[in-house]
């Protein structure tokens, strides 16, 4: 119970990843695509804010050079890609509501108790005053995987897993005050590849298909047909 | 001398909430009319509509039961004692010793099942309707409310609410994520309950989709005052709770006559805030369909639970 004791900087940081936890539930929730775009790029500020945050506050200059990486990256440039991509491919007013809304965040409330759970044992050897933000990093990487695996929707699920980079690089930022910049810049890099690649697979799928809806892909077009008929030649 | 003072105090503060509440509402509607380039009514005319309203002969429908004639005075008197567990303007409240916030909900609650008995007892069809969608409201929005209870409970230790802004004005000024999310969710739960937009619309009469209006209808005369009055004091509780919970300075820890003239302005300055606040949020949402609304209260749910967890996870195990 001792919060008062923390510095001003740590409070605030602890404040930001509750808001960053907060913003994976409603990428989780958002049935727009580009509403849901825009809750990633401030996924991605708050992150990038955390990372500025502990940067101020163990003067590690490191951490202003991976936030301002991370500024660029997830709140400019891949929602502006994803932004230009929904408009190429015309889904601007396309829904894509969960199935089940209440259940959906219901579990997403579990997995943050199981995440607390998973990481007390880790946060005991910690050492640095925000390393309760572990759990908070876990839960972030757990929903991500959550909204990869109730959307139907491809680029919802690019968001999942552009969201479950958001949790790790939160982890790092939070209980080891970031990864080598080596790392970081790789994993940015990485991730700058696979939107650019999501992209052109998105519409390569949609020329062919004319959907991005995953669950018509769970069937070959030519058994599609086959069902059709009442007994398939063997 | 002491005790007498402390009486006085407790018994004039659920009053003073009860006399302040149309003005309440009236400066809400002042600064939304104002927003939308129209003049709006005078301040005085909550005080003046209910002054009609209660010289006015009650006429009560022939199917009408007792229960009927009973409902107003019970979600009045319901209403007002849930006030008088409020800190109004002192954390000195003898009230509060008998009543803390779940009994607050639970008196709510009580003036709640009275309107919707009510509102089924005349046999309209909107009453019917008003008195089911208003259940459908509070199904959703009493858990996330008791939630929220709950969140702030974890930290002040105490469901007494006046103990509760004790505790928050005693403490250091701390940045706490739960209180972020709990504050959120209580405003929109105050939303809801209250009937303003975007869940109900409390300016409109006799439309599709009304649910506090619905069960009015068959009410006239003095019974109509006194629900009118209840639910103009309903929301001006839930403004002074959010305050009391969420920015309790200002508040007087003891009764010399300085420090409650300086709550009452302090009271002033954050009702005023809150209403114009509430009023911008009016002006800019739209009313949702009915069958979001459980959408919406499950965001305020989320929001309380995430309150929750956060007190657990990044307060409690420091």
């Amino acid at each position: 119970m001792n919060l008062a004791a923390l510095p001003l900087l740590d409070q605030a940081v602890l404040v930001l990843a509750a808001m960053a936890l907060f913003s994976a539930f409603a990428l989780l929730a958002q049935s727009r695509l580009l509403s849901a775009i825009h809750v990633f790029a401030w996924q991605g500020a708050l992150v990038a804010a955390v990372a500025a945050l502990t940067g101020a506050a163990s003067g590690d200059v490191n951490l202003y050079i991976s936030a301002a990486i991370t500024f660029v990256l997830k709140v400019l440039l891949i929602p502006w890609m994803l932004h230009r991509l929904v408009r190429r491919l015309a889904l601007e007013r396309q829904a894509d509501p969960l199935p089940y809304p209440a259940l959906t965040l219901l579990a997403g409330a579990a997995i943050v108790v199981f995440a607390d759970w998973v990481a007390a044992p880790v946060a005991q050897f910690e050492h640095s005053a925000t390393r309760n933000v572990i759990a908070i990093s876990l839960a972030i990487v757990l929903l991500g995987m959550l909204t990869m695996v109730v959307r139907r929707q491809a680029l919802a699920q690019v968001l999942g897993f552009m969201a479950i980079e958001n949790g790790l690089f939160l982890a790092a930022v939070a209980s080891t005050h970031g990864m080598p910049l080596v790392v970081e810049l790789g994993v940015a890099f990485d991730v700058l590849v696979a939107m650019v690649l999501f992209g052109v697979f998105f519409l390569q799928i949609k020329d062919s298909i004319d959907t991005l809806d995953i669950d018509r892909l769970s069937q070959l077009a030519s058994s599609v047909e086959q069902d059709e008929d009442t007994e398939p030649p063997r | 001398m002491d005790r007498v003072l402390t009486l006085t105090a407790a018994l004039l503060q659920p009053l003073l909430l009860l006399a302040a509440a149309p003005l309440l509402v009236a400066w809400i509607r002042r600064v939304k009319a104002r927003l939308q380039n129209r003049r709006g009514a005078p301040l005085l005319t909550p005080y003046r509509e209910l002054r009609k309203l209660l010289g006015k002969e009650a006429v009560v429908a022939r199917t009408a039961s007792p229960l009927f004639r009973i409902a107003p005075y019970v979600v009045f008197a319901a209403t007002l004692l849930a006030a008088a567990a409020l800190p109004v303007l002192s954390t000195l409240l003898p009230g509060a010793r008998v009543a803390d916030a779940i009994a607050l909900i639970g008196l709510l609650g009580l003036a709640r099942i009275m309107l919707t008995l009510a509102g089924l007892d005349a046999g309209t069809a909107f009453g019917g309707m008003g008195a089911s969608r208003e259940m459908l409201v509070t199904t959703f929005a009493e858990p996330a409310l008791l939630l929220v209870v709950f969140t702030l409970a974890m930290t002040t230790h105490t469901t007494n609410l006046a103990s509760m802004a004790a505790s928050t004005l005693a403490g250091d000024s701390v940045l706490r994520p739960s209180y972020m999310f709990a504050l959120a969710a209580l405003l929109l739960v105050g939303v809801a309950e209250c009937g303003r937009i975007p869940v109900d619309n409390p300016s409109t009469h006799l439309e599709l989709t009304m649910i506090h209006e619905g069960m009015l209808l068959e009410y006239s005369g003095r019974h109509l005052a006194l629900m009118e009055w209840a639910a103009q004091l309903k929301l001006a509780l839930f403004a002074v709770l959010t305050v009391d919970l969420f920015l309790p300075w200002g508040l007087a820890t003891r009764l010399s006559p300085l420090a409650l003239l300086g709550a009452l302005a302090a009271l002033v300055l954050k009702l005023a805030a809150l209403g114009a606040l509430l009023a911008l949020g009016e002006t800019v949402l739209a009313k949702m369909r009915l069958f979001r609304v459980p959408g919406f209260l499950a965001m305020a749910f989320l929001l309380a639970l995430l309150g929750l967890l956060a007190h657990v996870i990044l307060e409690s195990a420091l």
